[in-house]
């Protein structure tokens, strides 16, 4: 433990774990937003908008994400000049938050239509029967109950999230894993306690993520 | 796995063999025990080497397909040829800054040529022969830069490797540069084209390596004010004595018959930089007191 | 697409115009976004000959983008079969009625879920070795960290499948005279592996782009053969990251419509979770896989 008794190496543990925080919690806002609006794409009567949503789904669930977020270094910053802040940190931090969204978006998006294929197809046919839009049937009937069937999954896509923001390393953001990466290098004799710090962090932070997600599913479950 | 530790064993049978059926007849290293341990037993038993180089960096070590060239390779060439070892009958391993301590430690390499600085705090856990080549971080800037060196770098964004040594010295000596962090080096170089980046800094060596590449022709210089010293060397087990000094001697005889110079020659001296002299006073004692 | 059918009414002649005006300035927004970023590229110089002629050489396939793929498929292969096996001995773990065997397994599986694989990787390849006194080599670390992680996304999907068998399978094979082992063995497993088998194509897709996660220990994956070694050779990284990312793009679709197909044959076997068997549904997988 010597190692985190050194007060730079804890500090750089924590602002490790800062990063993955907010990459977190900015990313998961911005892929359920998406996510809940390319699945309303893929439900809905205009044919370029499932299209649009299904190849979303298709292109970015089917790239390894460290293939997005150098995309989103090397494309949108390099290539298109998309500056998101002048702090390079800041910078890299929000290029990693889109590519982290765009994502998880895509899973977002098919977790949330799965959830909306539990509803049964008689609510749909009601409401649609009392003479309500799509964008009506959807908000009102359909998305309240299929809001809670993917509260699950839903959990499942946040942790796996948080786990995914590690990969922001690689356009030189100091998170977690850079931060646990340069202390095995600089304590060679010490790369078992390192490793079960950052491991046991993340067991601390997302174990109990998962069971509160399970907890709130069955709460919230919809008894048919 | 299993069958991998069955190999390992039969591996450690037969070199136990081969020491002991030379143990007799003199032995190349002058070790007092009998046999010749380390690379030196190795290399006279099994005919065969595991040697560790890079394969990103251009000139030094970069893997073309399933072949590796570059000035490390020739050195890792001459040095297997001293020891008796045909270049056919090397193996090589890529190896990445961060893992050639433990690979050596593990043995998973017999030799480190890598654009391996030595320096103290490595020497606790490996041997150096060498070095070979004196080499200093500098930085790598636009053809049409006015960068001019190291302490004008205030403000500016430099790139480098995450965790490496050039980096971690811009951090602690220049606090007020930007540091971009990548994997590997040739992510910087589209960034330093585009001008996303002011400079790419590491050592000088692998900076040329990189400018002298074709579709980069032209367009990057080397500041050429080295502000560090790094001397690459050989790494080798810490407690192979005999190996290193081998090495060390069979770098003399390189420095003095030619074959030094003909590698560079090879590879790095393309660009048209004359070869270095190999000053072989600075050796290293390996790690006797 | 059942479901969207259900969402709305057959379009009539004023929906179908707005449709047809949402369909066109949609396109239109999209085209020009998309040529737009053509514009940026080509303005600089993306599309230069240069940087794409590497693609066609020879060389370039046959020793780079090929056997980095090889790795790349030997990896996922290799570490589907294992958490596979992976999956199942913790599924059936975690259900066993002893609690020393229960509780263990439940650990280890939540554990191994919340860390992060290129943390696991790393580990393997740096720390394991100062345990077992030896090297692991880049291969087996990926393949390992894999195992792990999809090993126990496995086993909690099995666990799943399992408990979603009716019990009155169960209740038969033990008024046959069936042993607690044989039941699991020969009733529950079997029947939940192929309610499963979507799931588990599903995770064969996750693990098959983990795998590029290689990089941090160097495993001469797609990703490092294709993107980086070549772009060292010839400075083309970004060419390099849209070919590579195609062939990952390509390689998954298949799988991914592979699963889908399987899900939708599976579900025509009645015997399924019996809520679901009651309306047609589309083709949406049974379990997400966890990215």
């Amino acid at each position: 433990m010597h190692v985190f008794a050194d007060p730079t190496n804890l500090d750089a543990y924590l602002s490790g774990f800062l990063w993955i925080l907010k990459l977190t919690g900015s990313s998961a806002v911005l892929a359920l937003v998406l996510g809940v609006l390319l699945a309303a794409f893929r439900v809905s009567p205009v044919p370029v908008l499932r299209g649009f949503g299904a190849a979303w789904v298709n292109i970015f669930r089917n790239t390894p994400l460290t293939l997005i977020i150098f995309f989103c270094y090397f494309g949108l910053f390099t290539t298109l000049g998309l500056t998101l802040s002048d702090d390079l940190d800041q910078n890299n931090y929000w290029l990693g938050v889109v590519g982290l969204s765009v994502y998880t978006a895509a899973f977002v998006c098919e977790a949330v239509r799965s959830g909306i294929n539990t509803v049964p197809p008689g609510q749909a046919e009601a409401a649609r029967a009392i003479g309500l839009t799509f964008f009506q049937t959807l908000r009102i009937v359909v998305l309240p109950q299929a809001g809670r069937a993917v509260v699950a999954p839903l959990g499942s896509v946040l942790i796996a999230l948080c786990k995914n923001a590690t990969i922001v390393g690689t356009i030189g953001l100091i998170e977690a894993s850079s931060v646990m990466k340069q202390l095995i290098n600089d304590n060679g004799d010490a790369v078992i306690p390192i490793f079960l710090v950052f491991a046991g962090t993340f067991a601390a932070l997302l174990i109990p993520t998962g069971y509160f997600f399970g907890w709130l599913a069955n709460r919230l479950a919809v008894k048919r | 796995m299993r069958y991998k530790r069955v190999a390992a064993v039969a591996a450690a049978a037969t070199l136990a063999l081969g020491m002991s059926a030379c143990g007799g007849d003199g032995d190349g290293g002058g070790s007092g025990s009998g046999g010749a341990k380390g690379i030196v037993g190795k290399a006279q038993s099994q005919k065969k080497l595991v040697i560790g180089v890079k394969a990103d960096q251009p000139g030094l070590g970069i893997q073309t397909g399933s072949q590796y060239e570059g000035f490390d390779v020739e050195i890792a060439k001459i040095v297997a040829k001293g020891l008796g070892v045909d270049a056919n009958n090397i193996e090589w391993k890529t190896t990445v800054s961060a893992n050639r301590e433990p690979f050596i430690q593990q043995g998973t390499v017999d030799l480190v040529v890598a654009t391996y600085t030595i320096n103290d705090e490595r020497k606790q856990k490996i041997n150096f022969a060498g070095p070979y080549f004196i080499a200093g971080q500098d930085l790598l800037v636009k053809a049409d830069s006015t960068l001019a060196g190291p302490e004008a770098l205030d403000g500016k964004t430099v790139c480098s490797v995450t965790g490496s040594t050039p980096a971690k010295r811009i951090q602690t000596e220049h606090p007020k540069a930007k540091l971009q962090q990548f994997d590997s080096y040739s992510k910087c170089l589209p960034l330093l084209e585009s001008g996303k980046i002011d400079a790419v800094t590491t050592d000088d060596i692998i900076l040329a390596g990189y400018a002298a590449q074709s579709q980069y022709a032209g367009k990057f210089k080397v500041v050429g004010k080295p502000f560090s010293s790094e001397p690459y060397g050989i790494g080798l087990k810490k407690d192979d004595k005999d190996g290193c000094e081998k090495v060390n001697e069979i770098l003399k005889t390189a420095a003095s018959d030619g074959s030094y110079k003909a590698a560079w020659d090879a590879t790095l001296g393309k660009s048209g930089k004359a070869a270095p002299e190999l000053d072989t006073t600075k050796l290293t004692n390996c790690g006797s007191v | 697409m059942s479901t969207s059918t259900v969402l709305y009414d057959h379009p009539g002649p004023r929906a179908r115009v707005r449709n047809a005006v949402l369909s066109v300035v949609f396109g239109v927004g999209l085209a020009a976004l998309l040529w737009w970023v053509y514009a940026k590229f080509d303005q600089a110089g993306q599309w230069e000959g240069d940087l794409w002629k590497p693609f066609t050489e020879a060389s370039t396939w046959t020793q780079f983008i090929w056997p980095g793929l090889r790795q790349t498929l030997l990896a996922a292969v290799t570490g589907m079969v294992l958490s596979l096996t992976f999956g199942i001995l913790f599924a059936v773990g975690r259900l066993s009625d002893h609690r020393w065997v229960r509780i263990p397994a439940g650990a280890i599986v939540e554990f191994f879920r919340a860390v992060p694989l290129l943390i696991m990787i790393f580990f393997i390849f740096y720390g394991v070795p100062f345990l077992i006194q030896g090297p692991v080599s880049a291969f087996w670390s990926v393949v390992i960290g894999l195992t792990l992680y999809n090993g126990s996304v496995l086993a909690e999907a099995f666990r799943a499948g399992i408990r979603s068998i009716p019990t009155g399978q169960a209740e038969a094979a033990y008024a046959v005279g069936m042993r607690k082992s044989q039941v699991m063995q020969l009733i529950l497993v079997p029947q939940a592996a192929r309610a499963m088998l979507p799931v588990i194509v599903s995770q064969l897709v996750v693990l098959l782009k983990d795998t590029a996660l290689g990089y941090i220990v160097a495993f001469p994956e797609l990703l490092q053969r294709g993107v980086n070694d070549l772009s060292a050779n010839r400075g083309n990284v970004v060419a390099a990251a849209i070919v590579v990312a195609m062939i990952y793009i390509v390689i998954n679709s298949m799988l991914t419509t592979l699963a889908n197909w399987l899900d939708r044959r599976t579900r025509r076997r009645a015997f399924r979770i019996p809520k679901q068997a009651t309306a047609p549904r589309d083709d949406t997988t049974v379990t997400e896989p966890q990215g």
